[in-house]
Order: structure tokens, then C-alpha cells, then sequence
């Protein structure tokens, strides 16, 4: 069936069978290969892109719900070369090793960062300051499987990257 | 600032977060098929025909290739160190486990390719299967070698005694014996990126593109199953999203049949495996089984240590004579002990062959020992890391392979550093956010792990790289495959050290093999020490050359800009290869298995704090520290990285990860059952990087990519024994297997850490 | 060529179920596209990601309604329900991860029916109350009927589920209830349960008046353990606890598979249960 699909802010019209994976018209219709498959079950969360703002597995959504609806893959983070601050972060902390997880934590983590749900880190009012920011970071992150980092050097750069999108910081601002 | 001992943000950084990094699944293969495996639904057997339902392409609506042993030009093995396992199963072989290869099938699309190979049927005709290491000592059935007893390869390293008589005398006259058994699961991987390569032959070569840690490992097998030459066929790497060991020998399988399903297809195939796929029929870790036992004299000095390892190698050699040589090597642990007897046996069954995981032997062994201490501690009434101090092999010293300790030792650094930040042991008891009341305990370890090959492997591999001055700055060309440890990185950083230019003029380019030298293996913590010490080697050597033809003209200027000028007067680059030369001193005896089994060793204390759920028996890592010797952190953050992820492969391998066999298939093949650690189940790491330098490594640096596998699931078993008082000598330590130790935990009550 | 509709309301989709009862129904697909590209397509997807009419949490009358297409996203965040069906929404926020979370529905996990499935014995514990319709009409059927086997349940081939309605029950003076929840996972997050237990109890003053208990994970389907049930009815929770543990122990018949032993998920079932008495 025809499709379109608002995908990083621009309108794709795909034809693909319903039960089409999301990922599979990411990566094979559009060629937006960033998107990636590590378990085709919902676990790792590689495939992580956003679907009218929420994160999803894209292995897990049949192409045609997607009709009508905005999806932001890891290609639509950044604004031209100015990165996002999750993925600047990722860099400068080290939270990226082998990498094929990473366009799936960069999704949720900048849509956790982006939608202020990084919180306690603006004051020990908040409850548990940066220590219960940090679980706060683990638990939504836990949809994101990782095997070479630890997840340390993750936290670290998300943690990093909300404080500067809480600071306001104005390259960042988005 | 020096380039060497700084965080340079990573190479591959800005590909890798912004999704344009291209693993082979992402490759744009315009025209290419798609391949998929048929693979044994029994464990052992005889393979007496495959049915293929000629209809089969007209029903898919496609066109498909399929590929059996019959198609295979050259011989039918996957070279390694031993030529018995089968690239697919023949007519009449023998299958030897669950998910083995039979044949391969192509078709257009992904999809067609999986489906069109559930319906190509192996007939087997069944024989009994042996999946436990005993009944294949016994010689249940003959799946290896002539002997009867099935195994694989055995080694015996013995020190301070001339026979068993002696060793056994040591044990009689102890003023204390800690006798133990010790069992280690098998571990998956769990690598992201799945098995994943493609190959298309054009002009009579194959070309290979691919997941993997070796090139030259695929290239070595291609040559005598295709039948071709060292220049008929090409490897070359591909973005690789995560080996640790399980992307060292098993490409070649999957190179064997993309390459055999291209050549019959007569375009380009590409092979990506399924997940279920990948835990069912890859390599794991190897289950280990371990008595050891250690003799006490009276002053509470190591007199003796026995110690007996077991490994299931499963089905196929493979590379399990390595592995069990780096467990027994390091099984009497970092101690100071004159008499030493190891023994170690690898054994075939219908398992699915075990293979390499970082670590390679050593987190069994190690498991073993830094439980036995903990015990002797406990028996003495000892603090166990004071106990651990004072038996630590220093400068000096020797090991249990006789080997005189000289550089680069940290042992007194490793524990001054976990000294330093462990603070007091946790309250023993209390009561989590569930209401329900825990116990909380302590464990520490001490261990080592040799970097580098072992023995005389690194002289025989002769590892080999290249520097080259091009009109567009340098160029770092080496087999060494980046799998995300950074190395693309840290070769970048020690060019640049050593040429004396700016990071960003340095290229490290793609391991391909018909344009890098054979650097060996991206394996054994060796990268960064033995290869990045020829690429400074190299890069020393091309800075002295340009400089002395500019000085012979009279020129100066900075060095690219002195490369440029030698590349327009000479028309071609100026180049140097380097091949790997040993530190003097290191002499290994295969046959005996004494000398310097590793040129140097890193360092490591470990502590680990936990707390149990008494309702549940679920143990939560509060705390893990873990202070390692890297000689040189030349790229802290990636050191730090690096540690930080063996560390908690190492947790979940002693708390929540496991392969389950049934039968000899694994029954827990999908990442809802086969679980790795997430987010929310790993602790803060605590990650200290001690520098005691190499004098031969660059900039000081030695090995670091296995030692934080070793240690920390010894620790967890510790600190789970300091809550409970109860043993735990098995992996993992299960909810399911503390709820079993219930009768046996101690009261509550102050016990010694 | 799969067949595709998203419905405009309940009616056509409703009218569309009726008319083709092989149709896949489609929500959130957490369950349903597991593998799918290695999966036949169905002949057609009835779609009901964002049906409107069951995407709603509804507190009034003395109970919250919510629409089986909620995610558990919604569910958690909602705060009617944080409010008055705590164990809901802790529940919920165990239910895989962020992502699942946010495409998991209530109907799914209700229609799916898996004894994993981890909202489901905190219905029972809550004693919701499924409607469903279907061309025919609406009808109302008690949660604790609702399961009748192995990943089967009363759902007829032309109905779909449209909500699960929780009582709030007015305050009794003297009286008071506590709600407890607890799942153990293979890990921490993002797994699949081992056991869980979910329980709602009256109380007057510390003596038990009244529990709804309900294990999970445990059985071919959740179910509510009876036994332990009256035997803490009259007892005050200091003994309440060892007599649920003691009748949670021998009323249940686990099974072991690859994700836990069945001695284990009896001798944690009994804990939990005696847990939430203490």
C-alpha cells in the first residue's frame, strides 16, 4: 500500500506491504540505514527511533500505523553538522565503542533530554540530585542494550548533555 | 599536549552517533541475494541425504541458489589450527551438533532466503549424543582422536617438582589444605551487530567484505576451501559492531558461505544472521570445571597448588587448545608459590564447538583461585586482602611457569588504589524499597593476565605494520581490526607521538588485506601493546627518513609538509613496515611449558559490594571498584571504556547470564532469554587506571582489553559468601541457586571480610 | 496482499472484526511483530494503534475506566490511576522498557493473555471488570472469569476489548485498604517475570478483613490464590503473613523452565505474598 510517513520532518511516500517493519522501510525503502537491528524481538533496542515523539522499537511497528505519522531516526538529531547535545556528549565522554547501539541510545537519550525527563540535577530540591538523576537515566535507558561500555561512560554523557540543555545553552537549544 | 595520555575523542566518534557509520548490513549491494544457513536439528548423526523440493523456487515465486558440500571447490574445512570442521556437513558425514551447517540457499531477498531454507530438509540418521565432559572422557562415544578419551588437547605445567609422589609429599606435610570444585557456565557474546558478511567474485577473485576482529584469520581459511591462492581472495572489514572473541574465528564460516553461495549464484551474497540464529549456532565461552587445591605451611605461605581443569571444547577443535593454554597459564593466580602442578584437558562433545571470549580460559581459572583464597582467608581468620598482599607476586618473583618477574609489575599499586577509595564494608543488614529484608556483604580479588600471545606466539606471528608519508599527511596501515576497543583511535595517537605531527593528519585505514601487512589477530590484549608498539616503531622510522632526506636537501619545515615535498620529488610515497621484534629475555619452551609464557602481565584488585533480597534471593551489586594496571593509558577515556565494559560482562556473567542447553541445543536462544546486564542492572563502576609503565610497549602501554573479565565474578561470589556464609563456587549465582543454599546461610552475624 | 484498516470508530472497527475474524488485530504490536519479518502475513490488520475510542483513562462513579488501546505509558503517567490503582501503575512501568512501554497496550496484554503478562494479576488483585463489543452489543465480564487457559481467554471471534474498569471503592469508615505489588524479573529492567504477586487488602484496624491475592508467572494463566485468601481472613497481619506464605506454598504448582525452577517461583511467591502482610 502507499504510505507517507513525515519522517525527520520531511514527507516520504513509500510503497510497502502493511506488516512491513518500520526499520525495513527505514533502511531498505529509504535507505536511512542508521536505524539499526541487533535482535528483530524488541530487546535490544537498536532500533530505536521516535514515532509521533515517543520512543519505539521500529522492529516492532507494521509500516502501516507509521501512514500519517511523524518518525525521527537518528538522522534527524542533528541540525545539519551542528550535533546534537546527546551525540556530542556520547563523543566527548566516550559512550560510543563499537557504535550499533549507539543511533538507538542517541534517539531516546536526546528525546529524554529533550523533553526534561533528566530531572533532580538542577538542585538538591529536586530529591537525590545527580545520583537519583543517574537511576532516573538507567531506568528509561533500560530498553537499550549495550555490551561494550559498561553503560558508564553513557550515563556520564547524558547527564552532561541535560545539564547543557537545562543551562540553556544556546547551540543546543532546540 | 603529547597525543599519547589524552582522551582525543574517538576517530570514528561522529560516524558512529550520527547512524552513518557502515556495518555490512548497511552497505548498499545493489543486485545482491541474500543467504541463509540449513543447519542440524540433531545433536550427532549421520547425514544421509538432503531433500530439496525442486518446486521449491517456483512455490517462493523466486529464484534460488542452494549450495551443498558437493559444491565446495576446494577442501571442505574451516582452516584454523586443526582441519576438522566442516564448512557444510557432507553426504554421508557425520553431523557433530545442534544448528550445524548442511547447506546454504540464496534468493533475492532476505526473507525469500529464510524461508526457502526451512524447507531444504537434512535427512540424519540419529547416533547418541554426549554432552557432559565425563562421558566423553570415558569415551561414550568417539567423536575426537584416537585415544578413546575424547580429548582435544592437554597440558601440564609443573613447577618446583619432579613428580606427582613429590607434589602429593607437599600436600601430606601442609599445615592446612583448601581443596575446592569449582564449575563456570558457557556465555554468549552478545555482540550487537550480528554475524554478518558479503562476497562477490569478480575477475576470478573472491572478495569478502565482513564483521570480524581477523582478517587474515578468514583469509588463511578462504584459501584452501576456495582452492585459490593468496591472491585470489581479498578480506576486507567492515564496520564491526562488537567481537569480543566471538567475531575472532567464526567469520570464517560465514565467509565460507557467502563466498560459496556467490560463487555458484554468480553475484554478490550477502549473509546477516538472525539473532536466534547467532546464540544458537556461534561460539561461547567455554564451561569449565575446576578442582584446585592449595597446601598451607605452617607460616601460612603458599606451599603447594594443585589445580585440574576441565573444559567442554564441543563439537569441533576450533581454537580451544588457546583457550585452555590462557586458563591453565594463569590458574595458580598472581601468588608466590614454589611448587605448582597444573593440569588441563579440553574435551569434544555434541555441544556446539566453544570458542574464543575475551579472556580465553583465564576468567575460569581465575574464578577458581580467587575463591580458594577467599577460603584460605576465612580459614585463617585473615583479612582477605591482607592476606592477598602478602602472598602477591612481585618484581622478582617467579610464576608458576617459572617466569622471573621483571617490568611493569603493579601488584603494590593495584592495591594501594582499591585501598584507597574502598571505605567501610556496607551494613550487613537492613531492608530494601520492597519491604523486604537483605543481607549486604564484601568480596575482593586479585588477579593478572598476560598480554599478548602466549609464549613464543608473538615471534612466530611476526606481526608486521606499515607507516607511509602520502601527499595528504600519514597513513597507519595494519591488520588490526577497530571493533570498538578504540584501536583506530590509539594508532592514531601513537603516529602522531611518534612523527610528531597533529592527530588529524594521521589515516588509519580499513583492514583490507590486499593493502595491510599481516598484523595477526585483533585478540589477546594485544593491539595497542604489540601492534601499536610496530606502528611507533614505524612511524619513528618514516619521521627519521624524511628527516634525513630533508636535511640531505637542506630543507626544513614541519613534517607533512617535508612528506609532501617527498612525494612530488620521488613520485610515490615514502613508506616503512616494521615487524615485531620481542624484548630480549623472553624465552618460552612449548614442550615443557616453562619460561615467559607472556612478555608482561597487567594488574588488577577488585572489590565488590553487594546486597541480597532474603525474599527473593536477587543480589544487587551496590558497588563495584576495580583498579587495573594499564602500564600507559595512551587514551584514558578508552581505557576507562574498555574496563568498564569486561567489567560488567564479567558481573553478568556471575549473576544473570547463561546458556541454556537441552539436548544439546540451546534452548534459550533469543535475547529475552539469553540476557545481558542493561542500564538499570549495572552498578556505578568505579574504574581506577594505574600506570606501573612497560618499558616496551608505546608510551608504557600493555595489554588491557580481557584483564576486566578476570576478576570481578570471583568478587560478586565473595561478597554473596561474606552475606550469606555460604559458598558459591558455581556460576552464574543465581537467585534460583542462593534460594537453594537457604538451609546452609549462616545466622546473621559479623563475619570476617 | 495484507489487508489493511484503521477504523475511524469503534463501530466500523467492530464491523470490520465481525466481517473478518481472521484479521489480525494490531495495537501497539509488542507481542504480535516479534520476529515478523520471518513470520506469513496475516491476510489483513485490523489496526487499532490510536483508536480514540479506547485510547482514555476515566476516573468517575466510583471507578477508573481505562481504554484498551492506553500504553502503559499512559497508564503510569495518568494520575488517577497513580492515585488509585498504585499497582497499576508500578506495574506498568515494569512492563519491558521505555519502548515497549510506550506501544504496549492494556488490551494488548488483557487479549494476549500470556501468563507473563504483567498488568494481569493486578487485575485480579483489583477485581476489574473487562467490557467488551462486538457487533452485537457491549457486555461486561469479571476479570477473574476472563482467563480460560493457556493464552486463550472469553473473547468471542467478533469482539474486541474496549476497556478494563477498576472499582475505586468508597472509604468504609474504620476500615482500610492496602494494595501491593511486586514482579521478579530475570533482571532489573526490561525482562520477563519469574514471579509476580499483587494483592488488595482490607483491613480493620491490623486484623485481615478481607484479600484479593493473585500470583503470575506461575500458572498457565494468572490466577487468585483462594486458599491463602481465606486463610488470612480474621487473622491479624502479624500472623496473616506465615499463613499466606504457608497456603501460597501449597497451592501452587509452578513449573521449571529455561527462565527460573519451579521450587524457586513457589518459595518466592509465598515470600512476596507474606511480604505484603507484613
Amino acid at each position: 500500500m502507499r504510505l507517507t510517513i513525515e519522517v525527520n520532518g520531511a514527507a516520504r511516500a513509500v510503497d510497502a506491504s502493511p506488516w512491513k517493519r518500520l526499520l525495513d522501510v527505514l533502511r531498505d525503502d529509504l535507505r536511512l540505514t542508521g536505524t539499526k537491528e541487533g535482535c528483530g524481538e524488541g530487546e535490544c533496542g537498536a532500533c530505536t527511533v521516535l514515532l509521533d515523539g515517543e520512543p519505539v522499537n521500529s522492529c516492532l511497528v507494521a509500516a502501516a500505523q507509521c501512514d500519517g505519522r511523524r518518525v525521527t531516526t537518528v538522522e534527524g538529531l542533528a541540525r545539519g553538522e551542528l550535533l546534537h547535545a546527546v551525540q556530542r556528549q556520547l563523543i566527548a565522554c566516550g559512550g560510543a565503542q563499537c557504535g550499533i547501539c549507539t543511533p538507538g541510545i542517541a534517539v531516546c537519550a536526546a528525546h529524554l533530554v529533550d523533553r526534561g525527563l533528566v530531572r533532580g540535577l538542577d538542585g538538591p530540591a529536586a530529591g537525590g540530585g545527580e545520583a537519583a538523576a543517574r537511576a532516573q537515566v538507567r531506568e528509561l535507558l533500560a530498553g537499550n542494550i549495550c555490551r561494550c561500555t559498561g553503560y558508564q561512560l553513557i550515563v556520564d554523557a547524558v547527564i552532561a548533555a541535560a545539564r547543557e540543555v537545562a543551562a540553556g545553552a544556546p547551540e543546543v537549544a532546540r | 599536549m603529547p597525543p599519547v595520555g589524552r582522551s582525543l575523542p574517538r576517530v570514528d566518534g561522529v560516524a558512529k552517533v550520527t547512524g552513518r557509520a557502515q556495518y555490512l548490513d548497511d552497505l548498499d549491494a545493489a543486485g545482491a541475494w541474500h543467504g541463509a544457513t540449513v543447519r542440524s536439528a540433531v545433536a550427532h548423526g549421520v547425514l544421509e541425504a538432503i531433500e530439496i523440493d525442486p518446486a521449491l523456487g517456483s512455490e517462493l515465486g523466486a529464484e534460488i541458489c542452494v549450495v551443498t558440500a558437493a559444491d565446495i571447490p576446494g577442501k571442505n574445512v574451516i582452516a584454523l589450527i586443526e582441519d576438522d570442521q566442516p564448512a557444510l556437513v557432507p553426504i554421508g558425514g557425520r553431523v557433530m551438533h545442534c544448528d550445524e551447517p548442511i547447506a546454504l540457499v540464496a534468493a533475492p531477498t532476505r526473507a525469500q532466503a529464510f524461508a526457502a531454507a526451512r524447507r531444504v530438509r537434512p535427512r540424519i540418521r540419529p547416533l547418541p549424543a554426549v554432552f557432559d565432559v565425563d562421558a566423553a572422557l570415558a569415551g561414550a562415544q568417539r567423536l575426537y582422536g584416537d585415544a578413546g578419551d575424547n580429548v582435544f588437547k592437554r597440558f601440564v605445567i609443573r613447577k618446583g617438582h619432579a613428580g606427582d609422589d613429590e607434589l602429593e609429599a607437599v600436600f601430606a606435610r601442609a599445615a592446612q589444605v583448601i581443596d575446592g570444585r569449582y564449575a563456570t557456565s558457557p556465555q554468549e557474546q552478545m555482540y550487537i551487530e550480528p554475524q554478518a558478511m558479503m562476497a562477490a567474485w569478480r575477475d576470478g577473485r573472491c572478495h569478502i567484505v565482513g564483521s570480524m576482529q581477523c582478517p587474515y584469520y578468514v583469509h588463511k581459511a578462504m584459501k584452501p576451501l576456495l582452492g585459490v591462492g593468496g591472491d585470489g581472495v581479498v578480506i576486507a572489514q567492515s564496520v564491526t559492531g562488537g567481537g569480543f572473541g566471538g567475531k575472532e574465528e567464526y567469520p570464517s564460516m560465514l565467509a565460507a558461505h557467502a563466498a560459496l553461495l556467490a560463487r555458484k549464484a554468480g553475484r554478490a551474497v550477502k549473509m546477516v544472521y538472525d539473532r536466534d540464529e547467532d546464540i544458537a549456532a556461534t561460539t561461547k565461552r567455554h564451561p569449565c570445571w575446576i578442582r584446585h587445591r592449595l597446601a598451607v605451611d605452617a607460616r601460612g605461605e603458599l606451599a603447594a597448588i594443585d589445580i585440574d581443569v576441565v573444559m567442554d571444547g564441543g563439537a569441533y577443535l576450533t581454537l580451544s587448545p588457546v583457550v585452555l593454554s590462557r586458563g591453565v597459564l594463569h590458574a595458580a593466580g598472581p601468588y608466590r608459590c614454589p611448587v605448582v602442578r597444573v593440569r588441563g584437558r579440553v574435551v569434544a562433545t555434541n555441544h556446539p564447538p566453544h570458542g574464543a571470549f575475551r579472556g580465553f580460559g583465564a576468567p575460569q581459572t581465575t574464578f577458581a583461585y580467587e575463591r580458594q583464597i577467599q577460603k584460605l582467608a576465612r580459614a585463617r581468620g585473615e583479612d582477605p586482602l591482607a592476606l592477598r598482599k602478602r602472598l602477591a607476586l612481585r618484581t622478582g618473583d617467579t610464576t608458576a611457569t617459572g617466569q622471573r618477574l621483571e617490568a611493569s609489575v603493579g601488584t603494590d599499586e593495584v592495591f594501594a588504589a582499591l585501598e584507597a577509595v574502598a571505605g567501610a564494608a556496607p551494613v550487613r543488614t537492613g531492608v530494601n524499597r520492597h519491604g523486604a529484608p537483605v543481607r549486604r556483604g564484601r568480596g575482593v580479588c586479585f588477579y593478572f593476565h598476560g598480554a599478548g600471545f602466549t609464549g613464543s606466539g608473538e615471534q612466530r606471528l611476526a606481526a608486521r605494520a606499515t607507516v607511509a608519508a602520502t601527499a595528504h599527511g600519514f597513513e597507519v596501515r595494519s591488520s588490526s581490526a577497530e571493533i570498538g576497543q578504540g584501536s583506530i583511535t590509539i594508532f592514531t595517537q601513537i603516529a602522531a607521538a611518534a612523527l610528531g605531527v597533529d592527530p588529524a593528519l594521521i589515516a588509519v585505514i580499513d583492514p583490507t588485506t590486499s593493502r595491510v601487512p599481516d598484523s595477526g589477530p585483533t585478540v589477546a590484549s594485544r593491539t595497542a601493546m604489540v601492534v601499536g608498539g610496530v606502528v611507533d616503531r614505524a612511524a619513528r622510522a618514516v619521521r627519521d627518513r624524511l628527516e634525513a632526506w630533508a636535511a640531505g636537501r637542506g630543507m626544513a619545515g614541519a613534517l607533512a609538509e617535508l612528506a609532501r615535498a617527498y612525494v612530488a620529488e620521488a613520485g610515490g610515497e615514502l613508506a616503512e613496515t616494521v615487524t615485531y621484534e620481542p624484548p630480549a629475555g623472553v624465552a618460552w619452551d612449548d614442550a615443557t611449558y616453562t619460561g615467559s609464557a607472556y612478555p608482561v602481565y597487567g594488574w588488577a584488585t577488585c572489590l565488590v559490594d553487594v546486597e541480597i533480597d532474603l525474599d527473593t534471593c536477587e543480589v544487587a551489586v551496590l558497588r563495584c571498584v576495580q583498579a587495573v594496571d594499564v602500564g600507559k593509558a595512551i587514551n584514558p577515556a578508552i581505557v576507562r571504556g574498555q574496563i568498564d565494559g569486561g567489567t560488567l560482562q564479567a558481573l553478568g556473567w556471575a549473576l544473570l547470564e547463561n546458556v541454556v542447553y537441552r539436548d544439546g541445543k540451546v534452548a534459550n536462544a533469543n535475547m529475552t532469554n539469553c540476557i545481558v546486564p542493561t542500564f538499570a542492572d549495572a552498578p556505578e563502576l568505579e574504574t581506577i587506571l594505574v600506570e606501573v609503565p612497560y618499558p616496551f610497549g608505546p608510551g608504557g602501554a600493555k595489554g588491557v582489553g580481557e584483564i576486566p573479565m578476570d576478576g570481578p565474578a570471583a568478587a560478586v561470589a565473595n561478597a554473596v559468601e561474606d552475606a550469606l556464609g555460604v559458598a558459591c563456587d558455581e556460576l552464574p549465582i543465581s537467585p534460583e541457586a542462593i534460594a537453594a543454599s537457604r538451609p546452609r546461610w549462616s545466622a546473621p552475624m559479623e563475619v570476617l571480610r | 496482499m495484507t489487508a489493511y484498516l484503521r477504523p475511524r470508530d469503534l463501530d466500523e472497527a467492530l464491523a470490520a472484526r465481525a466481517a473478518h475474524p481472521d484479521w489480525m488485530v494490531l495495537a501497539g504490536g509488542t507481542d504480535l511483530m516479534v520476529n515478523a519479518n520471518h513470520r506469513a502475513a496475516p491476510p489483513g490488520i485490523l489496526d487499532l494503534w490510536r483508536l480514540a475510542a479506547v485510547c482514555f483513562v476515566r476516573h468517575a462513579d466510583g471507578a477508573i475506566a481505562i481504554g484498551a488501546g492506553t500504553t502503559w505509558l499512559e497508564v503510569e503517567r495518568d494520575p488517577a490511576v497513580r492515585a488509585h490503582a498504585a499497582p497499576l501503575a508500578a506495574a506498568a512501568r515494569e512492563i519491558g522498557a521505555l519502548q515497549i512501554q510506550a506501544r504496549a497496550t492494556l488490551g494488548g496484554n488483557v487479549g494476549t493473555s500470556s501468563p507473563v503478562g504483567d498488568s494481569l494479576p493486578v487485575l485480579l488483585a483489583l477485581d476489574a471488570t473487562l467490557e467488551v463489543a462486538s457487533p452485537r452489543g457491549r457486555r461486561r465480564v469479571p476479570y477473574r472469569d476472563w482467563c480460560t487457559g493457556y493464552r486463550t481467554t472469553q473473547l468471542l471471534p467478533d469482539e474486541l476489548i474496549v476497556a478494563a474498569i477498576i472499582p475505586v471503592p468508597e472509604p468504609v469508615p474504620g476500615l482500610a485498604t492496602r494494595t501491593a505489588w511486586r514482579k521478579v524479573g530475570t533482571r532489573r529492567a526490561q525482562s520477563i517475570s519469574k514471579v509476580m504477586g499483587a494483592a488488595a487488602i482490607t483491613l480493620d484496624g491490623d486484623v485481615v478483613v478481607d484479600a484479593r491475592i493473585a500470583l503470575g508467572a506461575i500458572a498457565d494463566r494468572p490466577i487468585r490464590i483462594a486458599a491463602a485468601e481465606a486463610a488470612v481472613r480474621g487473622l491479624r497481619l502479624a500472623d496473616a503473613a506465615g499463613a499466606a506464605r504457608a497456603a501460597v506454598a501449597s497451592a501452587i504448582h509452578p513449573i521449571d523452565d529455561v527462565r527460573s525452577t519451579a521450587s524457586y517461583r513457589r518459595e518466592v511467591a509465598a515470600n512476596l505474598v507474606a511480604r505484603f502482610f507484613a
